[in-house]
């Protein structure tokens, strides 16, 4: 029961950080809610399907199926963040004072809560895959222990749950001005550790030079085996000992969208986020009159 | 009557880092399989009653090994290891190759996550 809990918690609890930065990047924005549990609902869905289909996933590319996926799904979440924040350094200013002047939800009309969405369920497709896989192998290979295994089960998903939103609860606290600057920041921190880990993937593949390994090691100071560890390998992409290519992806993705971030945060705000009377919106983000 | 210009420049440069990073992408998929294979010693390591065979493995330092996990029990497992960087699904019955090092000389543990009470294992580098 406790093995059970241990690891449903681990796996969730990478998700539930995200989609705590995520429900409080877009904070106030129309239907986020919406985009976010449909992020979920997808997300368990695909690990329905990819724990279903793991022996032909592995079996991919000469057997590299599996760390290929991992990458691709970890390599798209890197974009859509990079995305998402390039489009709150135009609008987000503006946002936080509608928010403020209006004190409610503002529709947001050509916000990218598609891509906030999409984070969501890749980032609980992962990780849901793996409880998925671990339930069936624990059920396959201790039959009678569905009943202790469940309430492990159930009790690591509520403790992750509650990681999370603890995390988003804290990230309400910063004032609506400085909320989504910090979302942002954190945001491309976040990146930068998802691309590591896609980095280290294609690594595991053979598909990488590793440029050196142990670069640093930090395994008796902070272990990723820690929470604190896990937490922070999953928030700012924390390494204990990181390999050179996984330093090089950090360092790139992180260079490249905090100069994009601070480069679209310097526009004309103002001006550019009002949506003139008349321009044509997307069809399936329509703004709230 | 600059709002519309200034509105497609995000969008333009984020197609273009896409593609780039598309770009990147296929270039290490399509190129480094041959170059990272070559010259790579290979290793096996067995599952069998949720236990590693051998369960220390020893590897020469400072060099990149290929390492098959062959999983006999019928259920599957997940390779793992925080001291390596490693994580891979190896499903009941099949078997599946991990690229590991090149390492400083040292002792790294790894073990099957599903079933961390017996599946336990160390690699030696030296």
């Amino acid at each position: 029961m406790l093995a059970t809990l241990i690891i449903v918690f681990r796996e969730v609890l990478e998700a539930a950080l995200i989609v705590g930065i995520v429900l409080a990047a877009s904070k106030g924005i129309a239907r986020r809610g919406l985009w976010v549990a449909g992020g979920i609902a997808g997300g368990l869905l695909g690990a329905s399907l990819v724990a279903a289909f793991a022996g032909s996933i592995a079996n991919f590319a000469s057997g590299m199926g599996q760390e290929l996926l991992d990458a691709g799904v970890l390599f798209a979440a890197v974009v859509m963040l990079g995305w998402h924040n390039v489009w709150m350094a135009r609008h987000g200013r503006d946002l936080a004072a509608e928010m403020r002047a209006v004190g409610a939800a503002v529709g947001a009309g050509r916000s990218p809560l598609y891509a906030l969405g999409l984070v969501v369920a890749l980032a609980v497709m992962r990780e849901g895959s793996e409880v998925v896989l671990f339930v069936y192998s624990i059920a396959l290979s201790d039959p009678g222990t569905a009943g202790p295994m469940a309430i492990g089960g159930l009790f690591g998903l509520g403790l992750g749950v509650a990681v999370g939103a603890m995390l988003y609860l804290g990230l309400l606290r910063i004032s609506t001005r400085y909320l989504f600057t910090a979302t942002s920041w954190l945001i491309v921190l976040l990146a930068a550790g998802l691309a590591a880990q896609g980095a280290a993937f294609l690594v595991q593949a053979g598909l990488l030079p590793a440029f050196g390994h142990n670069i640093w090691n930090m395994s008796a100071v902070l272990s990723e085996r820690s929470l604190a560890g896990q937490v922070l390998h999953t928030l700012i992409g924390y390494i204990a000992r990181p390999n050179g290519i996984e330093l090089i992806f950090y360092g790139s993705v992180l260079t490249v969208n905090g100069v994009l971030f601070r480069l679209f945060g310097k526009a004309p705000i103002a001006v550019a986020a009002r949506v003139p009377a008349g321009a044509p919106l997307p069809p399936e983000m329509p703004t709230k009159v | 009557m600059n709002s519309i210009s200034n509105r497609a420049a995000p969008r333009r440069r984020h197609a273009f880092r896409r593609a780039a990073l598309r770009l990147a992408l296929a270039l290490a998929i399509a190129g480094m399989p041959a170059l990272a294979r070559a010259d790579t010693a290979g290793y096996t390591l067995v599952l069998k009653d949720h236990r590693f065979q051998p369960a220390t493995i020893e590897i020469p330092a400072n060099t990149r090994v290929r390492l098959t996990v062959r999983n006999l029990d019928p259920t599957p497992e997940e390779f793992d290891s925080f001291d390596l960087n490693r994580e891979k699904v190896v499903m009941g019955g099949g078997q599946g190759v991990v690229y590991i090092g090149p390492l400083d000389p040292g002792t790294y543990k790894f073990m099957g996550e599903f079933h961390a009470a017996t599946a336990q294992g160390r690699i030696v580098a030296k």
